[in-house]
């Protein structure tokens, strides 16, 4: 191996360290588990920022497990985008960790808390293996673990409807997955390996390759949650604990994207034709309308926050539309990659401080926060800076990611992406104002719970640095170009 | 024909038919049933046509195997999440499907 050996050993680490912690806390719960748990997030922390410096310095990393070679070893990889993805995972995590940290405990939560550290920490670990899955068995590997960690996230937060939601997840999840698989299945019958870059250099586009990429698309489209598909997000990303809404919606819609933007950009950018790409950036708009619309309607905080992820996903498809279909991809891959990752920041920074405004006034409903600017600031503010980059606002990390695919769009002459990025961009400000607009009603009594201070910190935080990643984006966009498969992308 | 081909139309056939069930029923046991025939479908298909024309391969095995423990870990999680819910609710489908 070429790579420097201390990146490539940080590889497995990345998964193996939260998984560690995963044991450590089933096996010693506690009641104040806050030094139990530090350690953790601070180790995970640290190796991920480590492999991030690694890649931007040296290029892609590799390690492969045991030295056993592939196919039957397990190779990791570690790339631009698996990297970043890998660092913005713990950043996100230990945020949610610390805000979980500062809740306080009465005795009927504290049951579920016993499960929350190690499926959180299984969580973590479920997500590096996404990210940094070399080959596609690997990768459902990764998913299965997401998913049935993400499920008992949902779980937990007890009462029936966290269970009702967290079945229609479950279901939805193993569906997908089996969809994914069974894809995985022919194109591993048709060409004999399950590495994207092996099957990409010998695919062709012949019925059996459409048949695959068709189940494992659709398979990760309902994973993702794509409109129409999208059905079981809202409510167990409404009704989970606000960290977890956080982590979910932030994170692991994600990790199926990526996976679908891996494989349609090795093995589908020779396969799929324009007008398919096309469908796929129609459903993407059709999630923009449909999710801000839904998010305009909705009374309960939560369920407009859940819908306005619903939106946000469909701008990652729109993305894709003109990554693949259009002629300036390399636009459309950082306008991809910064709305990734903006919207990650901004969306668990906007359910965090959703979380801290519910519980400061007691009730779910968005008419119910009437008197809460004065109460509240921070939260508040939190709430708005978030939606500044949800919005698209200059000069936010959501600003810059809509006008790379806007710049994209125009070059590539596909004007009517366009209308559907700035229409999003106007229904995100309705339902942001709506709940703005709420906040500073004059209440009509001042009986608001006081909420721990360190929760509007990291949501501050978490909402300045989605504004930040918009002001400084040239140096995470380089990192995320390393070993990105765009040299096919043109059409 | 070969015998590893017709277990690859075996899996083809039980997918087909627990996609129908899965989706046709809405008692959350019996979904989940067609849940793991349909994973066991799944396993068939992908055993048997990687091996149709072509030596006896180990990855398939592997995958598979390591499929049924993914598969199994699923179904004990939705099966506890079943009974809990049945034990709250005294329900078998979920709350949007009582009238179907």
């Amino acid at each position: 191996m070429t790579e420097p050996l201390v990146g490539a050993t940080l590889l497995p680490l990345a998964i193996v360290v939260p998984l560690l912690w995963a044991v450590l806390t089933l096996v010693r719960p506690r009641r104040r588990p806050t030094w139990l748990v530090l350690p953790g997030l601070v180790s995970w922390l640290a190796i991920c920022a480590g492999l991030w410096w690694q890649t931007s310095r040296h290029g892609v990393l590799t390690h492969v497990l045991g030295a056993w070679p592939e196919p039957l070893g397990i190779a990791l990889r570690a790339d631009g985008l698996g990297s970043t993805m890998a660092l913005l995972t713990s950043v996100i995590g230990s945020a949610c960790a610390l805000y979980r940290l500062w809740t306080p405990m009465d005795a009927d939560t504290l049951g579920a808390q016993h499960w929350f550290w190690p499926l959180f920490f299984m969580f973590g670990a479920a997500l590096n293996a996404v990210w940094l899955a070399a080959d596609l068995f690997n990768m459902y590997v990764g998913l299965e673990l997401l998913g049935l960690s993400a499920v008992g996230l949902v779980a937990i937060s007890g009462g029936a409807n966290a269970l009702a939601a967290a079945l229609r997840y479950l279901l939805a999840a193993l569906l997908g997955s089996l969809a994914y698989l069974l894809g995985v299945a022919l194109l591993y019958a048709a060409y004999g390996s399950l590495a994207l870059s092996s099957i990409a250099a010998v695919a062709t586009p012949n019925t059996i390759t459409y048949v695959a990429l068709a189940l494992i698309t659709a398979g990760l489209c309902l994973k993702t949650a794509l409109f129409p598909l999208h059905a079981w997000l809202p409510p167990a990303h409404a009704v989970s604990l606000s960290p977890v809404s956080a982590l979910m919606s932030a994170l692991v819609v994600k990790a199926s994207f990526v996976m679908l933007l891996r494989i349609m950009m090795d093995v589908g950018v020779s396969i799929v034709t324009p007008s398919l790409a096309q469908g796929l950036g129609a459903l993407g708009a059709g999630a923009i309308a449909w999710g801000g619309w839904q998010a305009l309607r909705h009374a309960d905080l939560k369920m407009l926050v859940a819908h306005s992820t619903v939106a946000q996903i469909g701008y990652l498809f729109v993305g894709m539309a003109l990554l693949l279909g259009g002629s300036a991809p390399e636009l459309a891959w950082d306008g991809l990659m910064l709305q990734l990752v903006a919207h990650a920041l901004a969306k668990s920074a906007m359910f965090l401080a959703a979380g801290t405004l519910i519980a400061a006034v007691g009730s779910y409903r968005v008419a119910d926060l009437a008197g809460v600017s004065r109460h509240t600031p921070m939260a508040l503010f939190a709430f708005g800076l978030a939606g500044v980059s949800l919005m698209g606002l200059p000069p936010s990390g959501g600003f810059s990611a809509k006008w790379l695919l806007l710049q994209s769009a125009l070059a590539s002459g596909q004007w009517h992406w366009a209308v559907a990025l700035i229409g999003g961009g106007a229904l995100t400000a309705g339902y942001i104002f709506r709940v703005l607009g709420a906040s500073f009603k004059q209440g009509t009594g001042d009986t608001f719970e006081s909420t721990p201070f360190g929760w509007d910190v990291v949501a501050l935080l978490l909402a300045l640095s989605s504004i930040v990643v918009g002001v400084v984006a040239t140096g995470p966009l380089a990192v995320l170009r390393i070993g990105a498969p765009l040299a096919g992308a043109t059409s | 024909m070969s015998t590893e081909l017709w277990y690859a139309l075996v899996g083809v056939v039980l997918v087909a038919v627990s996609f129908g069930a899965f989706m046709a029923h809405t008692h959350l046991f019996r979904r989940l049933l067609a849940f793991n025939i349909m994973g066991t479908g799944c396993f068939l298909i992908l055993v048997g046509l990687a091996q149709h024309e072509r030596a006896p391969d180990p990855i398939p095995q592997a995958l598979v195997l390591t499929g049924i423990v993914v598969a199994v870990a699923s179904t004990a999680l939705a099966l506890i999440l079943l009974r809990r819910w049945f034990a709250a609710t005294g329900r078998t489908t979920l709350p949007e499907e009582d009238d179907a």
